[in-house]
């Protein structure tokens, strides 16, 4: 999925929504799988000049879970440690969207390369 | 028994006429060559026939019922006319909305005495409301499918009015998301219409806000922060278990503003803070001090 527009934030949430929903997640799992693709689009947008997610169901055995990857060709991010702090932040912002999205899932992965751009991937298993 | 509501409806159907049609023509609703007055008197009258009619009896906030088949049709009827006609989804929804403050107004006039009424009874109107709103924007994205990814998005972006619920209270409830320039525009909203007021205290409900994140949070703290240096204070309503857990794993900070599970909670907690200042003023006053 795209993330270009503020807009298209509002369908990665519903997106986001839809499959934990149907991977029968708890709602207390769905809004914090929500609120972290939130967070994550919107660095997309606003940090890395856009790019898209990419959502995808797993199974493991019994397990199952839903992986997402925020991936932009952006700035990058020249210090991960510091960008992942509580309350830092070089826009405006609150500072605690990376640090919370990666308390909201279970699996959290960053990889960043200054000049070319960040992937974020999260997962979260039911 | 019938419903309170329902009391209200069929006690006051000309006066609720009357001052719906006044909320909608001061409040900024089209009045150009879309709609004509008559015709507009005329639906108005018809939909507070049928509302009266649907909530007589049973559960008001479900909407689904063979109680509300016909106030359903006719809101089916009058969307499908004014999307062709090129109005809104978000300005048709706001003919419902526009409902409330008069219908609130009433509420608190007839139980002046029984608060816990009032909240209750404002409570379910405002679920039964906004249900029925939204019903408006449903129909509106079936007659015009082929724009039908827009008008969802500006389903979601939607916000109702702020109301008056009390002397010096008002409320405004919040629906969708609030990350948009959007949120701007309430926030002022909200701002101006306590000027007017004369407001004391503000209830923001967000129950109508499905995804609390940092940027809703930091805009909610700021619209806190902006309420107080007016002199007025700001209690959160609607903050769902699932909302409170996902805030605290975030690690947002909401330790100072005043939060209430519902907005029967919140008014409740309003009612008491003005009394406390009342009291306490009349008592400055008998022992000589003020
Ligand atoms: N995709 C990205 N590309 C470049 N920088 C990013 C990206 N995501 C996050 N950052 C950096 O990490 C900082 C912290 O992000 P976050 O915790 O979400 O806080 P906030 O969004 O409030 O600034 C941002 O201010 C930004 O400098
Ligand atoms: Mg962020």
């Amino acid at each position: 999925m795209p993330i270009r527009s503020a807009q298209d934030l509002v369908l990665v949430r519903q997106a986001v929504r839809t499959w934990s929903a149907e991977l029968k997640f708890s709602l207390v799992e769905q809004t914090k799988m929500v609120t972290a693709a939130s967070e994550l689009a919107r660095n997309t947008l606003d940090y890395g000049r856009g790019g898209h997610v990419t959502l995808e169901m797993l199974q493991e055995g019994l397990r199952k879970g839903l992986r997402l990857s925020f991936e932009d060709k952006g700035p990058g991010i020249p210090d991960i440690d510091l960008a992942l702090r509580d309350g830092y932040t070089s826009g405006g912002g609150m500072g605690l969207g990376l640090g919370g999205a990666r308390r909201l899932v279970n699996e959290f992965d960053i990889v960043s390369k200054v000049g070319e751009g960040t992937r974020v991937t999260v997962t979260r298993w039911k | 028994m019938t419903t309170r509501i329902h009391a209200i409806l069929k006690k006051y159907p000309s006066e609720l006429l009357t001052e719906w049609l006044n909320v909608m023509t001061t409040g900024g609703m089209r009045r150009d060559a879309l709609m004509k007055e008559a015709e507009l008197r005329e639906q108005c009258a018809e939909f507070l026939r049928l509302l009266t009619q649907a909530t007589e009896q049973g559960n008001l906030t479900d909407i689904t019922g063979a109680s509300f088949t016909q106030a359903r049709e006719m809101l089916e009827r009058l969307s499908r006319s004014r999307s062709l006609q090129g109005f809104s989804p978000a300005e048709t929804a706001t003919f419902i909305f526009s409902l409330k403050q008069p219908l609130f107004d009433r509420l608190r006039g007839e139980y002046a005495s029984q608060p816990q009424v009032v909240a209750e009874e404002m409570w379910t109107a405002t679920l039964l409301l906004d249900r029925l709103g939204l019903y408006t924007t449903e129909v509106h994205q079936r007659a015009r499918e082929e724009v039908i990814m827009r008008q969802q998005q500006e389903m979601l972006e939607l916000s109702t009015p702020v109301v008056q619920l009390w002397d010096r209270i008002v409320c405004l409830p919040l629906i969708g998301t609030l990350d948009s320039g959007r949120t701007q525009t309430v926030m002022e909203t909200l701002l101006q219409r306590i000027v007017e007021t004369g407001a004391e205290i503000a209830i923001i409900d967000i129950t109508g806000v499905p995804t609390v994140d940092t940027l809703t949070a930091q805009h909610l703290i700021k619209t806190v922060t902006a309420t107080r240096l007016m002199g007025a204070e700001c209690v959160i309503s609607g903050i769902r278990p699932q909302i409170a857990q996902t805030i605290v794993h975030l690690g947002v900070d909401l330790a100072g503003v005043v939060t209430k599970s519902s907005v029967a909670g919140a008014f409740n907690w309003a009612l008491k803070r003005l009394n406390q200042t009342i009291s306490a003023q009349q008592s400055l006053r008998a022992s000589g001090k003020a």
